[in-house]
């Protein structure tokens, strides 16, 4: 793993990261990686992994959930006339 | 003057009810405690300016209604749980301007009895630490030693109880974040079950993981307030109910102690007390025998590898643009970089990378898939372990409190802090951490627990075997 590596992750990841934040992750995403890796010499060939994912359903009905509306239109970084604005995508 | 130190849920409901005192009194006095020591050991982030309105609500549920055992009763809550309108950060700078707009559902069941919610607790951003040392707002002093970290994530409320900040608390554990900071702060701290306590409105670290539990200074306390909070909800698709039938394993009452999870890395000083309490447990007509579990040393590299994949995928949601902070840049994908680049702290950056890491393409098979399966074998062995004994016991960490500063650079020494703690978040079991002795260490006192752990929402066996532990541990 090198500095480019820590970068693409950081773009993937969407983090902005100062040239010193990369040295510093570098060597810690090194130390880390090289310590789970021992996982490896687990024999898991015949092991299932053991999440079982399960469907968890409820009616298909409106309801009011105790939510303050309010509370969470005064919280966008930006509005407008009640909306969330955002900067365009296109 | 309300003697805080030897109170206790049960005995302040009594003086609630008989009028010794009032519950504003009560809250007053822990008010006054937070007040005396909040600037020096900062465990609370924030005191809620309506405790006392709380309080005299309570105190009109005494006079004229149906009080529950937790009615009046002061509570922190840490900081990653939301209370309407009230501020929540996650000791995060990206929601440092953040107020919750709903109810979490176990805030809403301590409203439900009006139990007096104090204040929020400081913790490691997100809950990712063991040491508070990664909170944006700074690190919480262990009240036996301020030199010292109070253990975490959840170490502003263990702290809180030690110092009578709050006669019980709520934090969450994830690898351990209830139970460490309780052995290092000298409470009582448990894990429930895996889906037994809703996470709704509990701010998300690893969702295969997470889980709410009671912090209190003696096990029936933190009985009392698990079986509050307790239960299946409908907003929370992974709580569940438990089993009808629970398998009963026989008589003979057997704990068994994995011993080759304790052969390195840990404080002879601590492994000596865990040989005293067992001599002591052995007292009360329990047999203790050594067992074995295989795989339970591969519980912290896959917590490290499965962890942070679920970070990686929680923590996408804080971009900036519906809520906490916003850093503008040059566009809307600029936005995200800024803002995540300056809200998120080093340890969350660490985490969010290696997540990214194991679940990209190429890597994923030999990191996220492996330690999946992994964990199913830590899994296998616990259920074959439970079929020879009732209960687990291990110390709850390798070491006491250990120094402010001293493993903050080195995050796989932070992250082996884990070693016991971590197996039951990877099996979903629930599992208690029991104050056992002290260690000395420069002249103070240091607290160190022991840990229990128990088959899938057997909490009852682990309130059984503390209380007889508390009565015989002196």
């Amino acid at each position: 793993m090198d500095i480019k590596d820590v970068e693409k992750l950081a773009e993937l990841a969407r983090i902005e990261l100062s040239l010193g934040e990369k040295k510093g992750l570098l060597k810690d995403l090194q130390g880390i990686l090289e310590y789970v890796r021992q996982i490896e010499r687990v024999e898991t060939k015949e092991t299932k992994p053991q999440i079982r994912p399960r469907n968890v359903w409820r009616e298909d009905k409106v309801e009011t959930r105790d939510f303050s509306r309010e509370l969470i239109i005064s919280q966008f970084p930006d509005k407008q006339n009640g909306f969330l604005k955002v900067k365009k995508i296109l | 003057m309300i003697d805080l130190k030897n109170l206790t849920i049960e005995k302040a409901h009594k003086s609630l009810k008989n009028g010794d005192f009032t519950a504003v009194e009560l809250v007053e006095a822990y008010l006054e405690v937070i007040k005396t020591n909040n600037k020096n050991l900062n465990i609370f982030l924030e005191v809620f300016a309506d405790a006392i309105e709380q309080a005299r609500v309570a105190d009109e549920e005494f006079k004229s209604g149906t009080p529950h055992l937790m009615t009046g009763i002061p509570i922190a809550i840490k900081d990653n749980i939301l209370f309407k309108g009230h501020r929540v950060s996650a000791g995060s700078k990206i929601l440092e301007n953040y107020t919750a707009t709903y109810d979490s559902t176990v805030v809403k069941k301590l409203k439900g009895v009006n139990a007096v919610i104090i204040g929020r607790t400081n913790m490691d951003e997100f809950a990712m630490g063991v040491s508070t040392e990664n909170s944006a707002y700074g690190v919480t002093k262990n009240p036996h030693d301020p030199t010292r970290v109070p253990g975490g994530s959840s170490g502003g409320s263990t702290a809180s109880v030690a110092i009578g900040g709050s006669l019980v608390a709520l934090g969450s554990d994830t690898g351990g974040s209830c139970r460490q900071p309780a052995s290092f702060c000298g409470v009582v701290g448990l894990k429930p079950t895996y889906g037994s306590v809703s996470r709704n409105g509990l701010i998300a670290m690893g969702s295969s993981l997470d889980v709410i539990g009671p912090i209190g200074k003696s096990v029936s306390d933190v009985e009392i307030v698990f079986n509050l909070i307790r239960g299946m909800d409908e907003m929370d698709s992974t709580s569940s109910s438990p089993p009808n039938s629970q398998g009963k394993r026989g008589n003979k009452k057997i704990i068994g102690v994995p011993r080759n999870l304790m052969k390195e890395g840990i404080d002879s000083r601590v492994l000596a007390n865990f040989e005293k309490a067992i001599e002591k447990i052995k007292t009360t007509g329990w047999e203790v025998r050594d067992i074995e579990l295989p795989h339970v040393g591969y519980s912290v590299p896959s917590y490290y590898i499965v962890t942070p994949a679920e970070i990686s995928a929680n923590l996408a949601r804080f971009d900036g643009i519906r809520y906490g902070v916003h850093k503008d840049g040059e566009n809307l994908v600029d936005d995200y970089f800024e803002t995540k680049g300056y809200g998120f702290g080093r340890e969350v950056k660490r985490r969010i990378l290696v997540g990214t890491y194991v679940l990209s393409s190429g890597y994923y098979d030999a990191y996220y898939n492996k330690a999946t399966r992994v964990r199913s074998l830590i899994a296998e062995d616990f259920r074959l372990a439970f079929e020879k004994v009732d209960l687990i016991l291990t110390p709850t960490t390798t070491g006491p409190a250990f120094k402010i500063g001293e493993k903050v650079n080195d995050p796989v020494k932070m992250y082996l802090e884990d070693v016991f703690t971590a197996p039951a978040n990877m099996t979903g079991l629930p599992a208690i951490s029991i104050p056992a002795g002290f260690v000395a260490e420069g002249g103070v006192n240091l607290p160190v627990g022991i840990q229990f752990i128990a088959p899938h929402f057997a909490e009852d066996s682990l309130f059984q075997v503390g209380k007889q532990f508390e009565k015989i541990r002196n």
